[in-house]
């Protein structure tokens, strides 16, 4: 990623809730390049969503608390920029879809978005299908919104995202409701913006196989602090240090620690974190 | 010896507006059974189970809780033998602490005073609710809200414990407390009907799985034959979990003799496989 151009910047950033005694983020440095798929991975209350909520300008804008430290978006400072103009590069889904719908149709649902940001009427219908396309669910426009299934919701609360064509797509746990299918889906939508698009995804999950079998990186945050930062493999190999702030590893990953650490198993190279890598890795040994 | 406690018999369900949800649903859960019950959203997973604490009522053919047909009981009859933990704790949760919470349903079903005390002290160590017995529910987290409305009912002590996409919302430490849970019912003999989108969860607390697939129970095996079982796996959407998705590859690479649920069973199998 060494050649890619930053997107996202964050110097030092410390933000304490109005409401709270100990600060929700410590000391945060991070940068994030164009076209990275990331995931943060982090117990309820790690700081995922406080990160995220300062990615938008929503914090320090809109929530009272106390920042340190500086955020950049593709260059602009948070600080200097509300979320208004935000919202042109950075989008952002919600956990559960039933809080963002609010409309009568799924079209009039998107159009929302793009009203807010002042686009022109006779625009719309252009960006609305295109949208809807990307997300998969062309033909949908006439259907109110909750009458979709699960997953069907979570692609349309990315197509209204999509629709004001960030060039950052936030997801907080966006497929926690949804059913197996569905998950596949919102990933894979997620997937195909990221290469098709290259649009940067930052997604907060808790499903780790599937975190590594999609993201580039991992971000670990623990009490408000980012305390591992790396490839799915790089991250995934700290076993026990995960476990020990009550994180899970890939099933695969666990097993393989697990078969080195009480069988004394040499298993050679590093662990795995997909059924792929592990497949290949007891593949042979098994042979 | 087979003790059934939940029967039912060509159950259909139609809601309003002549939606069909459920057809010709055959089914007996025996006593100390822990059944998983999965499908896709809207296959009639949860349709089925509401039945069976009367929260719904057959459209046709019957149910029976403990031989009792649930036609003309109220949900209210019924609670003291069947506990339903909603998926959303929100639905359930009412009461302004969450002791207040975990004391309202046994002191309702006409539990001496003194117990009520006990099973409400015994549900807040169990499920690390100390530090918020005071706390009002809808005040804390999603997580541990929805472990205050599983403890609710656990107060109860139902002879069959329904459990709603238990870990949902989850992190990993409010996860295995609901690991800690089934385990826990299991050894008390309760029976427990699961149903659940979390793959690791079911294959390893479960010892049977229904399967259903646009409102009909398609399959009724054990979850090693479920997920063995491609054909289904496939046309109902689920994926195994990682670990026996890899030990069925290398089972059919003829590199492991068996089908592993769990991440121990997988790590003591290739172990003894290998000691081979």
């Amino acid at each position: 990623m060494e050649n890619a151009k930053p997107v996202i910047e964050i110097d030092n950033l410390t933000f304490t809730y109005s409401t709270a005694e100990k600060p929700a983020l410590r000391k945060v440095s991070l940068t994030i390049y164009e076209g990275e798929y990331v995931a943060l991975l982090g117990l309820n209350g790690a700081g995922k969503t406080t990160l995220q909520l300062c990615l938008n300008g929503v914090i320090p804008h809109l929530v009272v608390g106390e920042k340190a430290g500086v955020i950049k978006i593709m260059g602009l400072d948070t600080e200097e920029y509300p979320p208004r103009e935000l919202a042109k590069l950075i989008g952002l889904v919600f956990d559960n879809p039933e809080f963002q719908l609010s409309q009568m149709s799924v079209a009039e649902e998107i159009a929302l978005g793009l009203e807010n940001l002042g686009i022109p009427t006779e625009e719309m219908p252009g960006i609305i299908t295109n949208a809807l396309q990307a997300v998969g669910l062309s033909g949908f426009e006439e259907r109110s919104p909750f009458e979709l299934s699960g997953g069907q919701q979570q692609r349309l609360s990315i197509a209204s995202a999509l629709a004001m064509q960030p060039k950052i797509l936030v997801m907080d746990e966006p497929t926690s409701n949804v059913d197996p299918i569905g998950k596949e889906e919102v990933f894979a939508v997620a997937a195909k913006l990221n290469k098709e698009k290259k649009i940067t995804i930052i997604m907060a999950e808790h499903e780790v196989e599937v975190m590594a079998a999609f993201s580039d990186r991992i971000i670990v945050l623990n009490d408000g602090e980012v305390i591992l930062n790396g490839t799915p493999v790089e991250v995934f190999t700290n076993v026990e240090m995960l476990e020990k702030i009550g994180l899970r590893v890939p099933q695969v990953t666990e097993m393989t620690h697990l078969l080195q650490k009480k069988h004394n198993l040499s298993l050679t190279g590093k662990y795995p974190v997909t059924i792929e890598q592990a497949e290949e890795m007891l593949g042979k040994r098994l042979a | 010896m087979t003790d059934p406690v939940i029967v039912c018999e060509n159950l259909w369900h139609v809601y309003p507006g002549d939606i069909l949800a459920l057809q010709e649903a055959n089914l007996t859960i025996n006593a100390g059974e822990i059944l998983g019950v999965i499908g896709q959203n809207g296959s009639g997973k949860t349709t089925l189970v509401k039945h069976f604490n009367g929260l719904l009522k057959p459209t046709r053919g019957k149910v029976l809780v403990k031989g009792v047909d649930t036609a003309g009981k109220r949900i209210q009859q019924l609670a003291k033998d069947v506990g339903y933990v909603f998926q959303n704790p929100n639905h359930q949760l009412f009461a302004r602490t969450v002791e207040a919470e975990l004391e309202f349903g046994p002191r309702n079903l006409g539990v001496p005073e003194k117990e009520v005390i006990e099973r409400r002290e015994k549900a807040i160590e169990f499920f690390n609710l100390q530090e918020l017995r005071n706390h009002h529910p809808y005040r804390i987290g999603f997580p541990l809200r929805k472990l205050v409305g599983m403890a609710s009912i656990y107060t109860m002590h139902p002879a069959v414990f329904i459990l709603d996409e238990p870990t949902t919302g989850q992190d990993n430490v409010t996860t295995r407390t609901v690991y800690r849970l089934i385990h826990k019912l299991r050894d008390e003999g309760s029976t427990v009907v699961c149903v659940a989108h979390d793959m690791i969860l079911l294959a390893e607390v479960v010892d049977r799985m229904i399967v259903l697939r646009d409102t009909r129970i398609i399959a009724d095996a054990t979850p090693r034959e479920v997920f063995s079982n491609r054909e289904l796996m496939q046309s109902t959407h689920l994926l195994p979990p990682q670990v026996t998705e890899l030990s069925l590859r290398l089972k059919a690479e003829g590199k492991l003799p068996e089908i592993e649920l769990s991440v121990n069973d997988m790590v003591a199998g290739i172990a003894s496989h290998l000691a081979k």
